[in-house]
């Protein structure tokens, strides 16, 4: 037998199907993968080091940073974490504007996906769609929180203001248009015969794999195991409304696509649900050592302006302990793992990203495959730099 | 309560010599162990009370503490829906400890960052080399006595930080 | 002014670093490069609703077919020499142009990592503060370089190894 030769191809990190600064060590026998080396890093930021120096309220505009295509779902994760430390009870309306709002971001952050993995497996039409959509929800981001993507809308204890005047009015639009935005795209791609040559079959990992691997999300969802944290732990209220967890069957790409729509789909029908719920009240929970003052005693009284003053400068104490918040992240199961020794400032932030997880499986996923078919899978795990690096 | 939790009890019953301390706070059960048998414990815990979904790997540093670290397994069961922490001792001394790869595969990665970032080394372990910086650089960011903007620099006083 | 037309409309007389300038202008080609938040936001510049093409700019995959390098992003320790070889590998005339508070300046990651502005290590023609910048935010950046690519002189002369390109100080 002749010997073999492997050929070494390095992949970015300013490859463009790469989704940012990720760099990939492939080994290649003609035009099969041998052995596909990631390498991150690239964007690590010290985001985990940078909280340890700032207060509880001043970490929430880093968790916007991680996944930047989702960071309403990162501000809740957080916040979470940080209101299950105080053992802090949220008022029910903020709690199902959060829910409105997650969801939304679950629509904008899949939206990103499906236009990036359709734009590298070579159709360009959904990709301008898909921004054309998300520009809606952007819209809607940038009336609420005044940022187009990093929001930081959330706070410890509840919102950051009460949602504008018509904001229902601007959702329902959402609810009733995006419905028919979603049918574009199947039309466009389930139907597809390249698209199908392109998915059914690629990136191939079995349930049991996929635990071992420790992915999470849809792409654990498109491998056959029912599993979703909204559902099974359901924290922010998630137990009060009715949606299906959509399971894939092949364990395959196509799979993995199909999950999501649904999920797109799913995630309009919990908006709507949320928006019958939406009743009036109050917006931040009932602790003044830890929330602002509302913004007329902080103008009009000395003692609300001290207060707000105090809040602002140096935070507030959280008592002493740790806690971990896994929330359903548009990628996965995103953590937050926060250890508190009683001061303003988390003594360690421990972010549990999903896509860093979900990537690292990539070298199963990927053996075997021909090479074009390697952004195919990258497509498919939708990971984020931002957080994998952090 | 914590002594309740159906693992902590079978734990308790099998690993008595290596619990240090079971805590609860806030509804989450933590069980901290000596570092020796953390393979063996994981192991059980993963194929005896099917905690199969191993979600993080980390450290705590605890500057001026003895024992300096703590390895921190966060771990779920699919089937049964309920988390558990895991945490183990490491002193700065003898800074080691087992690999758990064996047991999920999702350790590989988790392990090397903290190898990375606290300079903790994981013995067995496949492939363990640094993840996020550079492959030359020096100290481990993530411990407390490592400056925010890096030693090479001047820290910014212009601000609270 | 006391000029007539004696070549009718169809013809405008110019000089020639005026035409190189203008054809410069009119076809900035950018690297396909993001780095963070910011690439999304570059994005969504490039994709239907704000349609960078109309300024004649399109993304290249390829630095060899770039002259303009958009930091759209954090820039780490660990980035920076990619970068420089990136740009490195792009012909002159070459444009930088930083997008982003983190680009600017690092941006609210002042830390071990981070690279405090792209301006350690790149000329930076154009600054675009924001975190991130919204697209107008981008396309008005992009539209100052415009102005400064024509503002530029001997651009015609530098090509066929007549002395340098010159940039006058912004006024």
């Amino acid at each position: 037998m002749a010997n073999k030769e492997t050929m070494t191809v390095n992949m970015g990190p300013q490859h463009p199907s790469t989704h940012g600064v990720l760099r990939l060590v492939i080994e290649l026998d003609g035009e099969i993968i041998e052995k596909v080396t990631p390498h991150i890093g690239y964007l690590h930021r010290g985001v985990e080091k940078l909280s340890e120096h700032r207060t509880y309220h001043q970490t929430i505009p880093l968790t916007d940073r991680l996944d930047y295509l989702a960071p309403m779902s990162n501000n809740l994760g957080y916040v979470l974490a940080v209101e299950k430390l105080l053992g802090l009870q949220i008022p029910e309306r903020a709690e199902t504007v959060r829910v409105i709002l997650a969801e939304l971001t679950r629509l904008k952050s899949h939206l990103v996906w499906i236009a990036c993995h359709a734009l590298d497996i070579g159709a360009m039409t959904v990709f301008i769609y898909a921004f054309r959509e998300r520009e809606k929800i952007m819209e809607l981001y940038e009336k609420i929180s005044g940022a187009r993507m990093t929001s930081n809308y959330f706070r410890v204890g509840g919102l950051s203001s009460d949602v504008y005047p018509g904001f229902e009015k601007d959702v329902q639009e959402i609810i009733d248009t995006f419905p028919g935005y979603i049918d574009t795209y199947e039309g466009l791609l389930t139907k597809n015969t390249i698209w199908l040559q392109r998915t059914i079959g690629n990136g191939i990992i079995s349930a049991e794999d996929a635990i071992d691997a420790g992915i999470t999300g849809p792409a654990l969802r498109g491998s056959g195991v029912d599993w979703d944290l909204r559902r099974d732990n359901p924290y922010t209220g998630y137990e009060k409304y009715s949606f299906k967890v959509p399971v894939g069957e092949k364990c395959d790409t196509f799979d993995r696509y199909k999950v999501r729509l649904i999920e797109m789909r799913e995630a309009i029908k919990i908006v709507s649900q949320a928006l019958k719920n939406l009743k009036p009240g109050p917006i931040l929970a009932d602790a003044p050592q830890v929330v602002y003052p509302s913004k007329e005693s902080t103008y009009n009284s000395i003692e609300g302006l001290i207060h707000h003053f105090k809040i602002a400068s140096e935070g507030f104490p959280v008592p002493e302990g740790e806690v971990y918040q896994g929330v359903e992240a548009p990628k996965g199961e995103l953590g937050y793992y926060i250890v508190s020794d009683g001061g303003n400032k988390p003594y360690r932030m421990r972010v549990r990203p999903p896509s860093f997880v979900n990537l690292s499986a990539i070298e199963k996923m990927a053996k075997g495959a021909m090479i074009a078919d390697l952004v195919a899978v990258i497509g498919t795990l939708d990971i984020v730099l931002g957080e994998i690096d952090r | 309560m914590a002594e309740n939790n159906r693992a902590v009890i079978k734990l308790k019953e099998r690993f008595a010599a290596d619990i240090v301390e079971v805590k609860e706070f806030r509804g989450e059960v933590t069980v901290t162990v000596k570092k020796e048998n953390i393979v063996e414990i994981c192991n059980f815990l993963k194929t005896t009370l099917a905690y199969n979904l191993l979600t993080d790997v980390t450290a705590v540093d605890y500057l001026g503490q003895e024992p300096r670290f703590l390895v921190v397994y966060n771990i779920y069961s699919i089937p049964n829906k309920d988390r558990l922490r895991v945490k183990a001792q490491v002193s700065e001394s003898d800074c080691s400890i087992d690999t758990v790869t064996k047991v999920w595969s999702t350790a590989d990665w988790l392990e090397r960052e903290v190898f990375d970032l606290f300079g903790i080394t994981f013995n067995n372990h496949p492939d363990l080399r640094r993840i996020l910086m550079t492959d030359d650089w020096v100290g481990h960011p993530l411990r407390k006595d490592y400056p925010l903007q890096g030693p090479d620099r001047e820290p910014y006083k212009g601000r609270l930080s | 002014m006391g000029v007539d037309n004696p070549l009718g409309d169809n013809i405008i007389t110019a000089s020639l670093d005026s035409l190189v300038n203008w054809s410069r202008k009119s076809s900035i080609w950018p690297m396909t490069f993001g780095l963070a938040c910011c690439a999304i936001e570059m994005m969504a510049t490039g994709a239907s609703h704000n349609d960078l093409d109309r300024f004649g700019i399109i993304f290249r995959a390829s630095p060899r077919q770039a002259d303009c390098i958009i930091i759209a992003g954090t820039v780490t320790k660990k980035m920076l020499p990619v970068i420089k070889t990136v740009y490195e590998q792009m012909p002159e005339p070459k444009w930088v142009v930083a997008m982003g508070a983190c680009a600017c300046s690092g941006g609210i990651f002042d830390t071990y990592s981070v690279v405090q502005g792209i301006d350690e290590a790149l000329p930076v023609d154009v600054y675009i503060p924001g975190c991130p910048p919204r697209p107008e935010a981008l396309l008005f950046g992009l539209m100052k370089l415009q102005d400064k690519i024509m503002s530029e002189r001997n651009s015609f002369g530098s090509t066929i190894g007549l002395g340098e390109r010159y940039i006058p100080e912004a006024a």
